[in-house]
């Protein structure tokens, strides 16, 4: 037996022994059994990861509206029912500019923008402001006690405070008054192995203006992209290092 | 410095006392209060524990586990709040007019009893969905659910074995 197989062997023993992969099997008689699931751990999240997205703010500006409405959808906010328009929460926003000196124009999105130093986390007095190994950022909702320190030390203003009562959550994505909130770069569906919804809909739309891959990984279509395009990160002088790209910015 | 710790001491021994008096002369009342009787699991026929485990620790799994899943991202571990609402979300007249499957008044029963007042569901909806929890896989009104049952009956293998 090779050290390879050993090592699958351990893991295998190891699963089994945390309960994980262990399949509901129900006997229907002696000998007869019925297998209705197979549960796996996945996980934990790390450092070989790096979680990322190219954004390409060439794109025609209709794509980012499909963006913003798929993060709607999937994550449960952007309701108008019972809300303040002025204090809603955004996790993700359209964003126009202009250079006044050219005009040359840009749109944009901009939503959290998981960064590898982030100072919301620096300031969260609980603890609740987080980044997990992978760089993707976080709010831990169950120990966030609403201050909104990190929405005052977010470059970005891409947090979000959730002011009025929540309805209808998701059951990947609870919500609740008083928490601070923001994108989570869909870490439900990341750990699946699945995209995020916001590049998911850009790709069904048949465009590649958000590339979501793992920047740590050479052979990946986003690390690619950034070693061949000259790509941006916003406000880069604050060297907070985003795992937002941009190009054309 | 020395009089404060002197009071502080004396303020832990009188708390002390005081949970001494209080144990010996109001034993809990089993007859007061009906004791708490939450519905049978809405699938499955046994939980991740046995029944008296999940009474006393179920909150330590699910916190243990919810901050290994938020914080490290390990995900699909045996114990799981979605799991819960899969078995345990019933229809209640309090949520939702009685629409929804929910896991509500199910903790409900028990935790009203306990006068414990916890604050999941301000973020969790506990309502069922289609695929939620592991479980969800056979759905309960699927044809094979009866056959099993019946199958299980008649070879004695009741839900408490």
């Amino acid at each position: 037996m090779t050290d390879k197989s050993m090592n699958s062997v351990d893991k295998a023993r190891r699963n089994l022994l945390k309960g994980g992969a262990a399949a509901a099997v129900v006997t229907l008689a002696p000998g007869v059994t019925l297998q209705t699931v197979q549960a796996a751990v996945t996980g934990p999240a790390t450092s070989a990861k790096r979680w990322g997205m190219l954004v390409d703010a060439n794109a025609p500006e209709g794509v980012w509206d499909l963006a913003v409405e798929a993060c709607k959808a999937e994550q449960g906010w952007g309701k108008t029912e019972n809300v303040n328009q002025a204090t809603d929460p955004q996790w993700i926003r359209k964003v126009s500019i202009k250079d006044p000196k050219t005009g040359a124009k840009a749109t944009l999105p901009v939503m959290c923008q998981h960064c590898a130093k982030p100072p919301c986390v620096d300031v969260c007095p609980t603890g609740a402001s987080m980044k997990r190994a992978d760089g993707i950022v976080l709010v831990d909702k169950h120990i966030c006690i609403g201050c909104r320190f990190c929405m005052m030390a977010c470059p970005y203003s891409c947090r979000s405070f959730v002011h009025e009562d929540v309805r209808g959550q998701k059951p990947h994505m609870p919500r609740g008054k008083g928490t601070v909130e923001a994108c989570t770069m869909c870490v439900h569906r990341v750990d699946k192995g699945q995209k995020p919804a916001c590049v998911d809909a850009v790709n069904a739309a048949g465009s590649n203006a958000i590339i979501f891959g793992d920047l740590n990984d050479p052979n990946s279509d986003i690390a690619r992209a950034v070693s061949k395009f000259v790509t941006q990160r916003i406000r880069s002088d604050l060297g907070v290092e985003p795992g937002i790209h941009y190009r054309g910015i | 410095m020395r009089s404060a710790s002197r009071i502080l001491s004396l303020t832990v021994l009188g708390f002390a006392l005081l949970a001494i008096g209080l144990g010996i002369s109001s034993p809990a009342q089993a007859g007061d209060v009906p004791l708490p009787n939450p519905a049978k699991a809405f699938k499955g026929e046994q939980c991740v524990e046995p029944n008296d485990v999940m009474r006393r620790n179920h909150f330590e799994f699910l916190k243990h586990q919810r901050d290994e899943t938020l914080r490290e991202g390990i995900r699909g571990q045996k114990y799981s709040l979605n799991d819960c609402v899969d078995c345990h979300a019933v229809k209640s007249p309090d949520v939702a007019g009685g629409k929804v499957r929910t896991l509500k008044p199910f903790c409900k029963e028990c935790h009203d009893y306990a006068a414990v007042s916890i604050d999941c569901f301000a973020c969790h909806t506990g309502a069922a969905v289609p695929g939620i929890g592991k479980q969800s896989a056979l759905p309960s009104n699927h044809d094979v659910t009866n056959a099993i049952a019946a199958l299980e009956k008649h070879l004695g293998k009741g839900a408490d074995q």
